[in-house]
């Protein structure tokens, strides 16, 4: 049910707590010195003068920090990788624009920033990198600038190739894109000598993981360290990973005795924070006379930027796993190579791997319709996997999960969206509109999304003597509406309003477990654990009242708070009251535990996965180049939504990064490796004026086959195929050629291939 | 109050005043996540000195609610979803207020134009949209 959010009142007032209005007594503030140069020898730094400014507390370079290694992997140690790791302070080398190089500690940021300035770096500059198409190179030492080649494949490939009926052959290119959030990162460590726990506030996404991480990288015990999330501004794959700065923060909470609060700046961020995205792929595919997939192979260059960060390979990997989409391919084969740059480091970004392979499969698919003369619907519609198929096994992996296609009406689905936008007379007025001289085209994308990965995840719901609800679970919340949404699922369970319900997230003090909020897993994961907790809950409050009502527990029920007979007739008693009897000291527990409380856990063998179509009509103004979308449509089905406004806030919110990254986001560099897009006048996020009204066709044909509840995420649904639909629509209305190779689309491109047809 | 002559107005509200509601997104004077209203005008508060506000009024999101009363704007963004995360929300609503607190009768394009002047990054804006013009009207009905 579409209700109200928990979350907004506080940020609606100006009282929501974000990681900048958090605030510890007698704190110090970080400011990190960075590097200017893409790649050089660090030869001397000197830090006398900043440390002599007036309120300076220390200046820490790599030498002060020797002991701490460098940041780790978030799924644990990886011999092969872990050269290629970033160092928290650059030692010896900088290897991008932005590196940390120093950090200043003052009492005020005004004076911190003031002494980074005194800080005086000497660097040789060295060869840069910045193509990731080059072949392999000496990157810094004796490391290359290819660490590994991501591969998944099966059959033969060489032998499809052979028998084919047609190929086609396309070389592709996604932009270096982020997620952006409106809130920059920020971290406080605080270290209570006390109790010695170590604090790390402002932490995001997946704080019960961080933990353990930083656990490992600075030698103590996971009982000794917690993280704190507040509200956090967005996360987008982001926010939440452990940088360099969280290091920091939290080694000088100890070493320095003091708070240390670090807010990022914006052009720190741009320059600091994961990039992602950017891949070139050239990809063949073969098909037999009447369209059917026979292979894909896929060569692609992923451009990893300087170092491997937190997800090691997991983007390409990803890419690799999820290519194939919703059809079926007999044959197939991707080797991605992971190519080290000298550009900021990247990682995940909202549908990692999907948003760039999703654009790459859908060219093909309108290539081979170009190539056999078929409609673009047609060649997709031959070759969807149909239900009767469900599950359906892939001998590839996602997120180190083997990709089983839970449950899906590909084909219906597609039939619901041409039918929703009625894509026949669509097709039939852009024909008209193209004869009279207009450039207006259509796009149309499939694809599949990933969700719920697991493995498990817990929650404890306490109910307390008023009758209010916890649910403390080990999910986190990204702005999403994760609050709303598990208090919705206890409450139906529990037969209270949802607003009884406090949900207690992103808090490492509170409960020992959990995987966060990532890779859409958060409604799937802790939503079905909260349905495992709250039937105990409810079974030991019937039990109760059976004994105080004196009525047989399966004529109970539960309604408006309240345990009463199902026929209504009677006394009752408020869950409230249950509490009260079940106290520890209360006579009437009986040899009951203590607590009208229960934990419950859900754990699922494979990912579940939602699916979509994509619809946009476009019109591109020749004299500008400029484009305008008219018309977008986004069919989405997520097996069940338990709030649909928020499945639709997902879904249209990510279509607008999505369009930002097919027609305006871009981190352009230099030759040298200097950053171009430092401020958002560069990088162009999307405003109202960008983003048209999107129609959302929410479709629960397919409930996943995964959980108890059905249910599959939409995080990512919105996002996915955004590239791969404008793409198809703008290429359509330059008249259907494949001129498109490149997202994002820029007004130059357009307008280069416009003069040059018309020449 | 007394306040260095090079701290920029939203630093002072937030670290001075302790007002936090009004957020700081990008320092340039682009994301208007830190809109305030200065003298009933939308302001970007991290493009001025805090000394150049000295005796002009100012109004943050914190001023919107009166008493345990929502502003019609507060209302609205909660019934159409108009949030997600949050952050941008304040400079927003200090913006969508202080527009339509001059102009009642702005037109939907006009609406949308100054609306795109503050970036948003989870919503997609149609939402924002949406609750910005059934605010409008309630608080035509209001005035």
């Amino acid at each position: 049910m579409s209700v109200e959010r928990l979350e907004d009142l506080p940020l609606v007032t100006g009282h929501g707590c974000f990681v900048g209005d958090v605030s510890f007594q007698h704190q110090l503030h970080m400011r990190i010195v960075r590097s200017p140069l893409a790649h050089g020898r660090l030869k001397t730094i000197e830090v006398a003068a900043a440390c002599a400014l007036p309120g300076v507390s220390a200046v820490w370079t790599a030498n002060d920090i020797a002991d701490l290694p460098p940041i780790d992997f978030r799924e644990g140690p990886n011999a092969k990788l872990a050269p290629f790791r970033q160092p928290v302070l650059a030692k010896d080398y900088v290897r991008y624009v932005g590196e940390p190089i120093a950090a200043v500690f003052a009492t005020d940021p005004y004076v911190a920033e003031d002494a980074s300035e005194l800080v005086s770096v000497d660097i040789d500059e060295l060869h840069v990198v910045v193509d990731a198409f080059a072949p392999p190179t000496q990157f810094v030492g004796a490391l290359m600038t290819e660490p590994t080649i991501c591969r998944q494949g099966y059959g033969n490939v060489t032998a499809a190739f052979k028998n084919a009926a047609a190929v086609v052959e396309l070389d592709l290119s996604i932009g270096r894109h982020s997620g952006v959030p409106l809130e920059t990162r920020g971290a406080i460590g605080r270290y209570d000598a006390a109790r010695d726990v170590l604090e790390l506030h402002g932490a995001a996404k997946v704080p019960h993981k961080n933990r353990e991480s930083l656990a490992r990288m600075l030698g103590r015990s996971t009982a000794g360290i917690h993280l704190y999330e507040s509200n956090v501004g967005g996360g987008f794959g982001v926010r939440g990973e452990i940088y360099p700065e969280d290091i920091l923060v939290l080694v000088a909470a100890i070493r320095l005795g003091r708070p240390v609060k670090w807010l990022e700046d914006r052009r720190e961020h741009m320059i600091a924070a994961n990039h992602s995205r950017q891949q070139r792929h050239r990809i063949r595919a073969a098909v037999d006379g009447q369209g059917h997939l026979l292979a894909i192979d896929d060569e692609f260059f992923h451009d990893q930027g300087a170092y491997i960060r937190t997800h090691g390979t997991r983007v390409a990997d990803t890419a690799c796993g999820i290519l194939p989409g919703p059809y079926r391919l007999p044959h197939f084969q991707a080797n991605g190579h992971f190519r080290l740059t000298n550009k900021t480091p990247a990682a995940t970004y909202r549908s990692p791997g999907r948003y760039e392979t999703n654009f790459v499969r859908e060219q093909v698919m309108d290539a081979i319709a170009r190539k056999l003369g078929l409609s673009r619907v047609e060649v997709r519609r031959r070759n969807l996997i149909s239900p009767e198929e469900m599950p359906y096994e892939r001998p590839l992996v996602a997120l180190g999960d083997e990709v089983v296609l839970d449950s899906g009406d590909y084909e219906g689905l597609l039939d619901k969206a041409l039918a929703r936008c009625d894509w026949a007379k669509l097709e039939a007025d852009v024909l008209r509109r193209r004869s009279a001289g207009e450039y207006v085209g259509l796009g149309l994308a499939m694809y599949v999304e990933k969700s719920g990965l697991g493995p498990t995840d817990g929650v404890r719901i306490n109910v307390d003597t008023d009758g209010v609800i916890e649910v403390i679970t080990g999910g986190a919340s990204v702005g999403q509406g994760f609050e709303t949404v598990i208090a919705q699922v206890c409450a139906e369970m529990l037969g209270v309003n949802y607003r009884k319900v406090r949900v207690v997230h992103g808090r490492t003090d509170r409960i020992e477990h959990g995987i966060g909020a990532h890779a859409t897993r958060a409604t799937v994961m802790t939503a079905n654990a909260t349905v495992v907790a709250a039937d105990k809950v409810r079974a030991k409050a019937l039990n109760v009242a059976a004994q105080l009502l004196q009525e047989d527990a399966s004529k109970l029920t539960i309604s408006n708070g309240k345990v009463v007979r199902a026929d209504g007739v009677g006394a009752y008693i408020s869950l409230g009251d249950i509490a009260h009897h079940l106290q520890p000291t209360s006579s009437t527990r009986g040899d009951r535990n203590p607590g009208l409380a229960a934990e419950g856990w859900f754990t699922t063998a494979h990912m579940t996965y939602p699916y979509g179509v994509q619809i946009a009509l476009v019109k591109i103004d020749p004299g500008t180049g400029a484009i305008h979308i008219e018309k977008m449509l986004i069919a989405f089905d997520v097996g069940r939504a338990i709030n649909p406004a928020l499945v639709r806030g997902q879904l249209v919110g990510g279509f607008a990064q999505g369009l930002g990254g097919a027609l305006f986001e871009e981190f352009q560099y230099d030759d040298r490796g200097q950053p171009l897009s430092v401020t958002l006048a560069d990088y162009l996020i999307p405003t109202a004026n960008e983003v048209p009204e999107v129609d959302i066709l929410l479709a629960e044909d397919a409930p996943s086959k995964c959980n108890p509840l059905g249910i599959k995420g939409a995080g990512e649904g919105g996002v996915a195929a955004v590239g791969a639909v404008i793409a198809s629509a703008v290429d359509d209305a330059l008249g259907g050629k494949g001129l498109i190779s490149r997202i994002p689309i820029t007004p130059q491109t357009i307008k280069a291939i416009i003069d040059n047809v018309e020449t | 109050m007394i306040v260095e002559p090079r701290r920029t107005l939203v630093d002072v509200i937030r670290d001075d005043c302790g007002l936090t509601g009004t957020h700081i997104g990008c320092e340039h004077g682009v994301c208007g996540a830190c809109t305030i209203l200065l003298d009933g005008e939308p302001m970007r508060s991290c493009l001025m000195f805090a000394v150049q506000a000295h005796g002009r009024s100012l109004r943050t999101v914190e001023g919107l609610q009166q008493g345990e009363r929502l502003h019609p704007m507060q209302e609205a963004f909660i019934r159409h979803h108009g949030l997600q995360c949050g952050f941008c929300t304040p400079g927003f609503l200090m913006l969508a207020v202080g527009v339509l607190e001059k102009r009642p009768d702005l037109s939907n394009e006009e609406l949308l134009d100054i609306l795109a002047s503050n970036l948003c990054r989870c919503t997609g804006y149609e939402n924002i949209i949406k609750a910005v013009r059934a605010a409008a009207a309630s608080m035509k009905a209001q005035a």
